[in-house]
């Protein structure tokens, strides 16, 4: 659907209780699953804030592992250089990467679709190089990048695996109801605006270039967020950890989990840490199969043939049959 | 000033790798509207094939040529298996196809070939009674070569009656049908020229930065802004595009401190800049959107 | 059985209908004329004959059911469709649309003579051989599409409205060369025309279509003279 989720009854209560499982997850799960889980929400974030950019607002993006990367090294050059704690690192991550979405945004007024597409990809291939930039190499640690050590648990009892999750969640969940906010305000209504008839939207008064920017801006904090999270589960950034490949699993989660969605970043994240070891698990048994990232795309064109919508607009399909199903 | 010429011969040669790649997207851009993002990848493993003809002992023209043929074929097959089915979707769709396109490739060659850097030998001799200072034997080969694959493609497209077809189709589909010319099939026949001339350019690259998978995407970076400076309505503005590129990369390297690590950065540069103030490039046409 | 024939011919944008069931028929040889005002349906007529909307109901060209068939397998046939807007190639010179109009034939040599035919018939179109095809006036690019035409060696013609957008002697020109080539090749024309009187005196039959909807047909002379059919349904 183009538009989000009016909120019913059913969705609500869909949303708390999911809420409520993953609270008690990190109990039910080994700490390594936990681990897993919270690489999948970062994931997540970053995905959400693609499917704002794009699904949401029409701007294609092939790029946002250069967010996600301004994102993970704000967190890790605050911390290391500045002395900062994990948890203020994580605003520094957000307004870093919001700037630098947002001053991306502003050439990309220009530059339609394909092309817009054509520049993000330009910035997603000359980001790890951009971070291994001799000139910034006190700051980015060059080519051996910066170590970060996982935050210590918050509460007593909790393993650091078990309070990150919880981090991550709670972000998650905020981002998602800050979302679901945004796209029902007008703010939200101008940006779906500009993306079914930019013509036609400006004619209605809409400042394009305002919210467009802002936009870009917000969907690159998301990534940045993403990726502040994702350098505190893997304790480290390296500029070759941040190249064009990431961006593309941030798409695949996107689309996979339905790209004009906010509930689909989740099953998009959940897709991207746990379908390689699905296919792993498959290449074992049958030698001949080839690796993981060859199947994704594989699926990942699949997907776009058949199911365009990915799995959440798969659910809301499937919802409104067996609704029309039941009335009659 | 031995310095600059060699800079610059330098950059004409590489200019000329991005020059058939640049060609290879602006053919199927000017035919279908579409980036080929998987371009690079599709002249990766197309160079890998004929790596593999070399381990079984071909010579190297022979696995080439092997290697084109075969990549025409290819071409042609993806343009009708992978790519129909979205040829009227809206753009993101078609996007994603490619990426997926590019994940498959890059990652069954890594499969097959392994991630390990591969030397791969030039299609000319070291010693063909040419010699100078200035310029090294493969390099002028590279610029030789491209300069006749150029000219065949002009040819081709200019005088025979199939290149006449080609264009009508791209021009005027429903006209083009309306005079018999099947325009599927033109489609189909444009992909895999450029899937041959991508992988002229992946053959004559490899030799200068080794063959891996990973070989080509800063490559294609190059070309797409090659051919966004020459033009994207113009297949030879796109060429003298990469040409132009391919220079400028060297000297920016030498001359612009720091220049020589944000190669890729002045790629993105140039691509922003061009897209923001001369759109049609500086051979290309205008071409005007109407509401 | 006649050369082309059209039963029960329904066509489709997406989901609207454009046209109804439409019936009519044409002898080999023969003019026949579609008239009706604009959005009467007939350019979808003779698209739908050239396979380029959706449709139902029949579709037979010398016995053969087009209605399976891709619009370049139909042009194979022997139809030449000229459509609305000329349809020329902008940026090919003269010659290449030509050769593009040869393009289904092979013998080099009877694609050469039949383009210096089309330079007899339209000298124009000589003059400007190496032209680019954007760059000549309305009336020549008519010419230029009805030399792309001819180039086929057409069975029948489908032409889209010839006359419009052009002055009222090149119209003219135009008609007469179209009498030439019935009377030399044989050929038989469906023309679609907003024009009723000029297309009246060429056509032999005519079909009026109102919305989709045949509402009149008849043998030409006689609705041109019949001056009450004239002033309710063509308006003159």
């Amino acid at each position: 659907m183009t538009r989000p989720n009016r909120i019913t009854p059913a969705l609500l209560i869909g949303f708390l209780a999911a809420v409520g499982f993953a609270v008690i997850l990190p109990h039910l799960v080994s700490n390594f699953t936990t681990y897993q889980l919270t690489l999948a929400m970062s994931w997540g974030v970053a995905m959400l804030g693609l499917n704002v950019l794009t699904g949401y607002n029409g701007q294609f993006s092939i790029g946002h592992s250069a967010f996600f990367a301004a994102g993970a090294y704000g967190a890790a050059i605050m911390i290391e250089h500045a002395g900062w704690g994990p948890y203020e690192a994580i605003a520094a991550a957000a307004g870093f990467s919001f700037i630098f979405g947002f001053l991306f945004g502003l050439p990309a007024l220009r530059l339609e679709g394909l092309y817009l597409a054509l520049a993000t990809f330009g910035l997603a291939v000359a980001t790890p190089q951009l971070l291994k930039f001799d000139a910034f190499e006190d700051w980015t640690g060059g080519v051996q990048g910066i170590f970060v050590p996982k935050p210590a648990p918050l509460l007593e009892g909790l393993s650091a695996d078990q309070s990150l999750y919880y981090v991550a969640l709670a972000i998650m969940v905020f981002l998602m109801v800050i979302t679901w906010c945004i796209l029902h305000s007008r703010s939200g209504r101008a940006m779906m605006a500009i993306r079914d008839n930019p013509i036609a939207a400006r004619t209605m008064g809409i400042n394009l270039p305002l919210v467009k920017t802002t936009t870009f801006g917000i969907s690159a904090m998301f990534a940045g967020i993403g990726g502040a999270l994702f350098t505190y589960s893997s304790e480290f950034v390296s500029p070759d950890a941040f190249n064009f490949f990431i961006a593309v699993y941030i798409l695949v989660g996107s689309v996979i989990g339905g790209i004009v969605s906010i509930p689909g970043a989740i099953f998009g994240g959940l897709f991207v840490v746990f379908m390689p070891h699905v296919a792993e698990d498959v290449s074992n048994i049958y030698t001949f199969i080839p690796p993981p990232w060859a199947v994704f795309g594989v699926f990942l064109i699949l997907v776009i043939y058949f199911v365009p919508f990915g799995i959440w607009g798969g659910i809301e399909r499937l919802a409104a049959w067996t609704k029309r199903k039941m009335a009659g | 000033m031995d310095l600059f010429f060699q800079l610059t011969l330098a950059g004409l040669a590489i200019g000329s790798v991005y020059a058939c790649v640049a060609l290879a997207v602006v053919m199927i851009y000017q035919a279908t509207d579409h980036f080929n993002f998987a371009q690079g990848e599709m002249a990766m493993f197309s160079t890998f094939i004929a790596f593999t003809f070399l381990t079984f002992g071909a010579p190297v023209w022979l696995a080439a040529v092997g290697a084109i043929a075969l990549s025409f074929i290819a071409g042609l097959i993806i343009e009708r298996v992978v790519i129909k089915p979205v040829e009227n979707a809206p753009v993101l769709n078609q996007i994603i196809v490619f990426i997926g396109l590019l994940m498959i490739l890059n990652n069954v060659a890594g499969w097959i070939w392994e991630f390990t850097i591969k030397p791969f030998p030039s299609l000319f001799p070291a010693d063909w009674g040419f010699h100078s200072d200035l310029i090294g034997p493969h390099h002028i080969g590279v610029i030789g070569l491209t300069l006749i694959v150029l000219l065949a493609i002009y040819l081709f497209f200019r005088f025979t009656r199939v290149g006449l077809a080609m264009r009508a189709a791209a021009a005027n589909p429903d006209s083009a049908r309306l005079v018999g010319v099947s325009v599927s099939w033109m489609l189909a026949l444009g992909w895999g020229l450029a899937a041959g001339v991508g992988a002229i350019g992946g053959i004559l690259v490899a030799p200068i930065v080794y063959l891996d998978p990973n070989m080509m995407s800063g490559v294609l970076l190059y070309a797409f802004a090659g051919a966004l400076l020459g033009g994207v309505s113009s297949p030879f503005g796109a060429a003298m595009g990469g040409l132009i590129i391919g220079v400028l990369e060297n000297w920016v390297g030498q001359y612009v401190p720091g220049g020589s690590e944000l190669k890729l950065t002045f790629a993105l540069a140039i691509i922003v800049i061009v897209l923001l103030f001369k759109p049609a490039g500086i051979f290309g046409r205008v071409v005007v959107k109407r509401v | 059985m006649a050369f082309l024939e059209v039963k029960g011919l329904k066509a489709y944008y997406r989901q609207v209908e454009a046209l109804h069931g439409i019936s009519f028929e044409l002898e080999e040889g023969g003019i026949t004329t579609i008239l009706g005002a604009n959005g009467a349906g007939k350019t979808t007529t003779l698209r739908a004959i050239c396979r380029m909307v959706r449709t139902e109901g029949e579709i037979r060209f010398d016995g053969k059911d087009l209605t399976g068939m891709a619009t370049e397998n139909v042009v194979r046939l022997g139809i030449a469709h000229i459509p609305e807007g000329r349809g020329t190639f902008v940026r090919q010179s003269v010659e290449e649309n030509l050769q593009l109009g040869g393009y289904t034939r092979k013998n080099k040599r009877e694609i050469a003579e039949d383009i210096e035919r089309v330079y007899d018939y339209f000298p124009r179109l000589r003059e400007r051989q190496k032209q680019q095809a954007g760059t000549l006036s309305g009336g020549e690019q008519q010419m230029l599409a009805i030399g792309r035409a001819l180039m086929l060696r057409p069975r029948l013609m489908l032409l889209d409205e010839p006359s419009f957008g052009l002055a009222p002697l090149i119209i003219q020109e135009i008609y007469q060369i179209m009498r030439r080539i019935r009377e030399a090749e044989g050929t038989s024309m469906l023309l679609v025309e907003q024009n009723a009187n000029i297309a009246l005196n060429l056509a032999d039959h005519a079909y009026l279509l109102e919305t989709g909807d045949v509402v009149m047909s008849g043998e030409s002379h006689i609705i041109r003279d019949d001056e009450n059919v004239r002033k309710s349904y063509l308006g003159y």
